[in-house]
């Protein structure tokens, strides 16, 4: 079964003016939305409000859920504490803006007070085991801060290897196409105000490897038909390697995306995040990898000569008349 | 075929048969448990099990099966509500003698661990685990800060030649007694640009002196505060990774609490003793002047002595003083003395307390300077039908040493056997806890919370993996087929990986799995492509394999590099979620390879080998 021609030479570059014009409006929006919108950042991130309430019949945490969000409380997560009649909420406190004092203080007792009113409001046998407390934001400053030289350190490594194994130039449109795919998934996340917890964080990185193994792909391409032909024009080896290798992108691409929908479907509530964020990303990830990794690496100026195997030579032949 | 060695199928068949080997464990269910473990005192042996036995069947609690293994004693259940109802029976039954806590007991075959193999361990979301709610103990820490300014004070004074009757504790800091107004101002100007922390106001004392109230900063004792709980923090992050505990999760709650969840652990008895002991040293001056006999007959001990007794029992007289305390401490080892071949502890200091201890030994070599081993307990006691909470600790000193020279920054403890020297350079490397914490709730989170989870993965696991095989067989036919197969061999051997150095399986760990069945298949598209083009440039069809794999071997191996290369970055990501999704990301990469590669050409080679072919079916 083919779904691609497989003779197809679609000129992707003709459009690189649009498609590149259009990535950079794309990461602008983005930027803005991060920006001016902000993450709606889950409570890993924010700490918040753990409140603990026993029942004296046996509760169900749907039940309670169900309780929780008919008044109002959709984002709280509630835990069963092993057996069968105690719960944790844990919610931000942004939930409960009556809460929120002026000074961005938290009066974690009326948000106790209001859950155990919704609690009690469905079924009246639930009480407070215990005070209510505020937890702490599991991402601490320093892992935020290692998780940047992490960051970091993953990018300059990769370039590096593009850059011995390619080409310079093959290294800077890899990082800029690297830019473009994560800035545009959280975007995306923050356009559509999805909570951003410890698992889309684990999801954007992954998009981040995702991405780079698309490109590579593209980019082996690109060297090999440059070392191949002999007089090669960049935009015309540019577009056969796209075009070769145009299958080979959408359906690695299904085959992801296929697994990520499994994963959302049955997954369960914990892995929706995640499962979503690679969605979007692999969306992302292959659209730049047709449209904006090559068109990027013209401007470059990536051309036959940089890419041709350095041949030692040999100074015996030389000197041979 | 002749361009696949034969010792390659060796090697493919040996590595399936071992991914399935270890992969296999993760087959059988843990099963729930009681175990039943000895407190001080009393002995796990066939007495204590017949007891069991007869306490369960006079409960009519139906159980499976008792035995002791090594120092425990395990009862196993059908199912989580007898084990519940068990183990509530069974404590009170026990009482105090015994540790009862519930676990979940391996039914993995013997043989199959004596090589090594083991489940999975499985996350707090999978399984659950312990649940330990912490205190730190922020008085301590005002009290430390109290005794460093007593001393500071006293020091900057005598220098200025300021005459002083009294320097207490006092409230919020330590109050200075004066003779006059003119001392007093310049008491204050000396303290102020001595300790810019401390805010000073004039007070008149009941009998009309004139007092200096120096109190700490509301600012800085915050920030101590803050400081005591990131240390413990971190400190209690090293010792779990000291019990082999991965992904735990240790969180600050509220402003003096953390939070430490252990997943998969059920023995609380172990992670309480790691976690509650707190061992310190401190290095105090012996107060040669005093017979340490007479001071504990007499009680009578100079004010700015304290009476300690050594490991043997016998009196020594110390100085109240401090050197250097354990939160000076950069690490600690256990090793042994070069001259005598005795266990000691090598001891190294940061540069605060190097300071400090060089001052001393500068000037007191050939002095004795001993050292206080301070042991907290923490213990919880029931009165009047209220738990109280309070902490036991033993002071002893456990060597009292002459100074031999001059040193600083490094130097080693002596006077320990082999196993104290061990267990206090354990307790002293994973950091010295500069404010104790006390246990003030614990919890085991039963195994039934990670039950619909763990079913929740499982079907995402099998589904994705059903849609992928479905979809490359229909893509790629015979081709499709052979990638299929070490698809599925590439989750076994994931997993078995996985097993075998013990990585804990989360739900994100779960959702890397299934990425990593994703993103394996990639592999196999780029030969079935490559193979594809090369049967449309006219090769016939065994070059066309030999030139597929040879060609996209090339491309797999830099999208691989790279793609591990930000497998690694998750990894070091250090957290929790992240890292386990990270590792098992970067298992399924390398695995994914061999797989991918290798494992399908030696399937396609062993189909195609020494055939007359036509066509392929790719």
């Amino acid at each position: 079964m083919e779904i691609f021609d497989p003779h197809s030479n679609i000129n992707f570059l003709r459009w690189r003016k649009i498609s590149v014009a259009l990535s950079a409006l794309l990461i602008i929006l983005s930027v803005l939305a991060i920006t001016v919108r902000g993450l709606n950042y889950g409570l890993d991130f924010t700490g918040g409000v753990l409140i603990e309430a026993s029942y004296q019949q046996p509760v169900d945490t749907g039940e309670v859920r169900s309780a929780l969000a008919a008044a109002g409380f959709e984002s709280a997560v509630v835990q069963s504490l092993g057996g069968t009649r105690d719960i944790s909420i844990r919610l931000q406190p942004k939930a409960d803006p009556g809460a929120v004092q002026q000074n961005g203080q938290i009066k974690v007792d009326k948000v106790a007070t209001d859950i155990m009113a919704a609690l009690k409001a469905k079924r009246p046998d639930a009480s407070l085991k215990q005070p209510p407390d505020f937890i702490g934001p599991q991402v601490g400053a320093e892992l935020r801060n290692s998780g940047v030289i992490a960051v970091i350190v993953v990018i300059v490594g990769i370039m590096i290897y593009l850059g011995l194994r390619f080409e310079k130039r093959f290294a800077v449109a890899a990082l800029a196409s690297e830019v473009h795919d994560t800035l545009i998934t959280v975007g995306i996340i923050a356009a559509v105000q999805r909570e951003f917890d410890m698992t889309v964080l684990a999801a954007v990185l992954a998009v981040v490897g995702y991405s780079i193994n698309d490109k590579v792909v593209v980019f082996d391409r690109v060297r090999e038909i440059f070392r191949a032909t002999r007089k090669a024009e960049p935009v015309d080896v540019l577009n056969r390697a796209i075009n070769s290798t145009l299958s080979r992108t959408i359906i690695t691409a299904l085959f992801t995306a296929i697994t990520m929908a499994a994963l959302y479907l049955f997954g369960g509530p914990a892995v929706h995040g995640f499962a979503i964020t690679m969605l979007i990303g692999i969306l992302v990830g292959t659209l730049s990898s047709i449209f904006f990794a090559n068109p990027i690496l013209l401007w470059l100026g990536v051309s036959k000569k940089d890419l041709m195997p350095v041949t030692k030579e040999n100074p015996e032949l030389a000197r041979r008349p | 075929m002749t361009d696949f060695p034969r010792w390659k199928y060796a090697l493919v068949a040996i590595v399936l048969a071992l991914g399935l080997l270890y992969a296999s464990p993760n087959v059988f269910r843990p099963q729930p448990a009681v175990q039943i473990s000895a407190n001080r005192g009393a002995t796990v042996d066939a007495t204590l099990q017949k007891k069991v036995e007869t306490t369960l069947t006079q409960a009519k609690i139906p159980y499976q099966e008792v035995d002791i293994a090594g120092d425990r004693l395990l009862a196993r259940f059908a199912n989580t509500d007898v084990q519940l109802r068990a183990s509530d029976t069974l404590r009170l039954a026990l009482g105090d003698e015994y540790t009862v806590a519930l676990n979940l007991a391996t039914t993995v075959p013997g043989w199959l661990q004596s090589i090594g193999a083991h489940a999975m361990p499985l996350g707090l979301d999978l399984q659950g685990g312990v649940h330990f709610l912490m205190q730190v103990d922020q008085s301590a820490v005002l009290v430390k800060q109290q005794q460093r300014y007593l001393d500071d004070i006293r020091s900057v004074l005598r220098d200025k030649n300021i005459h002083y009757d009294s320097v207490v504790p006092s409230g919020q800091g330590v109050q200075v007694v004066l003779r006059s107004s003119a001392d007093r101002d310049a008491a204050a100007a000396a303290i102020g640009a001595d300790a810019p922390d401390l805010v000073l106001t004039d007070r008149t004392t009941a009998g009309g002196g004139f007092a200096l109230q120096a109190n700490i900063k509301p600012d800085k004792l915050r920030e101590l505060a803050e400081n005591t709980i990131r240390q413990n923090v971190t400190t209690l992050r090293n010792r779990i990774n000291v019990l082999g505990v991965s992904e735990p999760v240790i969180q600050q709650q509220g402003e003096s609490r953390i939070v430490v969840e252990l997943p998969g652990v059920q023995d609380t008895a172990q992670a309480k003793k790691i976690l509650g002991a707190t061992a310190t040293l401190e290095y105090h001056a012996v107060d040669e002047n005093v017979n340490p006999l007479e001071a504990e007959k007499t009680g009578n001990v100079p004010p700015e002595d304290r009476l300690y007794h050594m490991k043997s029992g016998q009196p020594i007289v110390l100085k109240k003083k401090t050197i250097v305390s354990g939160d000076e401490l950069v690490d600690a080892s256990q090793g042994y003395d070069q001259q005598t071949g005795e266990p000691d502890v090598s001891v190294e200091l940061n540069s605060a307390g190097a300071k400090k201890m060089l001052d001393f030994t500068t000037q007191n070599v050939g002095k004795r300077m001993g050292v206080v081993y301070i042991e907290r307990i923490p213990e919880t006691k029931m009165v009047s039908g209220k738990e109280v909470h309070s902490s036991k600790t033993t002071e002893e000193v456990i060597n009292a040493a002459t100074v031999q020279g001059v040193f600083g920054k490094r130097f080693q403890t002596t006077g320990l056997g082999q196993q104290e020297a061990q267990t206090l350079a354990v307790l002293l490397r994973s950091g010295s806890l500069a404010a104790p914490v006390d246990i003030v709730e614990q919890r085991v989170i039963g195994p039934s919370l990670g039950q619909d989870n763990i079913q929740k993965g499982e079907r995402a696991v099998i589904l994705g993996l059903v849609l992928v095989l479905a979809a490359a067989a229909v893509y790629y036919k015979l081709f499709g087929l052979v990638a299929d197969i070490a698809l599925f061999f590439n989750l076994v051997i994931l997993i078995a990986v996985m097993s075998a150095i013990g990585v804990t399986l989360t739900m994100p760990g779960i959702a890397g799995i299934v990425l990593t069945l994703g993103m394996a298949i990639d592999a196999n598209v780029l030969i079935c492509e490559r193979v594809r083009e090369e049967l449309r440039n006219g090769s016939t069809p065994l070059a066309s394999i030999r030139a597929g794999y040879e060609k996209a071997w090339a491309t797999i191996l830099d999208a691989n590099v790279t793609h591990l290369l930000a497998a690694l970055g998750l990894m070091t990501l250090g957290s929790g979620a992240i890292k386990g999704f990270g590792v098992t990301l970067f298992i399924g990469i390398l695995t994914s390879l061999f797989t991918s590669v290798t494992v399908t050409h030696a399937i396609t080679a062993a189909i195609h080998g020494g055939r007359k072919l036509k066509t392929l079916s790719v």
